[in-house]
């Protein structure tokens, strides 16, 4: 936690969330502290995915709390519309609207769910997808992009909400390996600026250039929290080692 | 010398009485049409909703209006609805209620199956952007659930069209009522009008279903750019 500031924004305190009675997250508590970058790791089905989804209020929990900015989110009159304005989230599957122009799509928040000026939002769009390298493409539509281009629009979307943490749940899993990069690179970017985030990923040198910590998580369960260099070369619990060798050749 | 019959069309007021039964048939569809999709729409809506009673009636509603035949509908209404009720309605009335009605129920279940073939993470990243409810189906759902229901949206208003042509057994004089009795009354005098009068309205039908199906290619082409 070099060079963060202390402030808790994010507080996870021993969720519990089940499908049909069968439990997926078996009591998850963790910390998310303002400019910090939170990577999530595990093997397919261990829960990662679904603790995003909880923390954005898509999937509703049976027992814990959320905490953010010392607001719990899981009263009953939770604001969902507004906290997801400023959690933003980007996903595994390119979910860009089809039937709106790259410039709609980013603006369609902005415009209608924060009710901001036109201009000023036209401006920050114009700006961000400048940082992307995709200014050019503003007017295109989403099936006239490549994959790579999609997921960068998408992180431009949830970028002009100005949210205070932006979840990352698998954003490159269904790209093609050689688009990877530049959808990394983007990220790595926000890091440097300071952007909260929580990111599910599988790329591990991403996760390690990436994050001031990891959290390593098994059958609903967190099982090690560590800073990346700890986590990658001397992990703590037999799990991780084992999910750590699977990436070895 | 042999009588064209051709003639029999433009014999006295017969053209412009055939244009008058063509407004009529144009007229209950035009209007049918236009109640069955803002209808539909809103039954669309309702169907995808988890509310048991609402989705039972709903589900009554359209497998009556397809079950039943239309013809026995605007019997229903024209001579069930109207003693039982002890209310009057002329047969254009009944004509435009049926309609609206069978239309509704199938435009229903035209935008419902154009609402659930639209895949779950469109909602879900809609409402991540922090969308309400209302402001998801506005500028997400239904824009997207509209381009979807577009082919099966001009095939139900040409087969409205066609249908109407059953309104003449409720009294209603539409373009075919005229055509008949245009045939009969110079059945003497031109003998082969029938083939004229019937192709001619053959003619007038392809004249207001065929510019719906070139609309509908238009807005495919647009909307698939």
């Amino acid at each position: 936690m070099k060079n963060k500031n202390d402030i808790t924004l994010l507080k996870i305190s021993d969720l519990h969330k089940e499908f049909d009675h069968k439990e997926i997250l078996k009591g998850v508590s963790f910390e998310l502290h303002r400019g910090e970058v939170l990577v999530i790791l595990g093997p397919s089905g261990c829960g990662k995915s679904t603790l995003l989804r909880c923390i954005n209020g898509l999937e509703k929990i049976q027992a814990g709390d959320i905490i953010f900015n010392d607001a719990s989110l899981t009263q009953d009159n939770t604001n969902w519309p507004d906290i997801r304005g400023k959690i933003g989230m980007v996903f595994q599957n390119y979910d860009l609207f089809p039937h709106m122009t790259v410039i709609d799509n980013i603006l369609l928040g902005p415009l209608k769910v924060q009710k901001r000026e036109k201009n000023e939002a036209l401006e920050q769009a114009e700006d961000l997808l400048a940082r992307v390298g995709l200014l050019d493409r503003k007017d295109a539509f989403p099936r006239q992009l490549s994959g790579g281009q999609k997921q960068r629009i998408a992180i431009v979307r949830a970028l002009c909400m100005n949210p205070e943490i932006i979840l990352f749940d698998e954003v490159t899993a269904s790209l093609d390996p050689e688009v990877v990069r530049e959808v990394l690179d983007v990220i790595l970017g926000l890091a440097k600026q300071g952007m909260t985030m929580v990111i599910v990923t599988h790329e591990m040198g991403f996760a390690r250039s990436v994050a001031d910590r990891i959290i390593f998580m098994d059958e609903g369960n967190i099982c090690e929290i560590a800073e990346p260099d700890v986590f990658f070369t001397n992990p703590q619990t037999e799990r991780a080692q084992h999910f750590l060798n699977i990436f070895q050749y | 010398m042999q009588n064209l019959g051709i003639n029999a069309i433009f014999q006295g007021r017969n053209f412009q009485r055939l244009f008058e039964g063509l407004l009529i048939t144009m007229e209950i569809s035009f209007v049918s049409i236009v109640i069955a999709t803002l209808l539909g729409i809103l039954i669309g809506l309702s169907r995808t909703t988890k509310n048991k009673p609402l989705l039972l009636i709903n589900r009554l509603y359209l497998e009556f209006f397809r079950i039943i035949p239309t013809l026995v509908w605007l019997f229903v209404f024209y001579f069930g609805v109207t003693t039982a009720l002890n209310v009057d309605l002329s047969g254009l009335s009944v004509a435009i209620i049926v309609f609206s009605l069978w239309g509704a129920a199938e435009m229903g279940d035209i935008v419902r199956g154009a609402l659930q073939s639209l895949p779950q993470h469109q909602t879900e990243s809609g409402m991540a952007l922090g969308l309400n409810h209302w402001q998801l189906y506005l500028y997400v759902l239904i824009p997207q659930a509209v381009r979807r229901t577009l082919p099966g949206t001009i095939n139900l208003a040409t087969r409205m069209i066609k249908t109407t042509s059953l309104v003449v057994l409720i009294g209603v004089i539409d373009v075919v009522k005229i055509g008949q009795q245009i045939i009969e009354t110079s059945r003497f005098e031109f003998p082969t009008a029938s083939f004229w009068v019937y192709g001619f309205i053959f003619v007038l039908y392809f004249i207001i279903c065929y510019p719906l199906s070139i609309l509908s290619d238009k807005l495919e082409m647009k909307w698939n750019n």
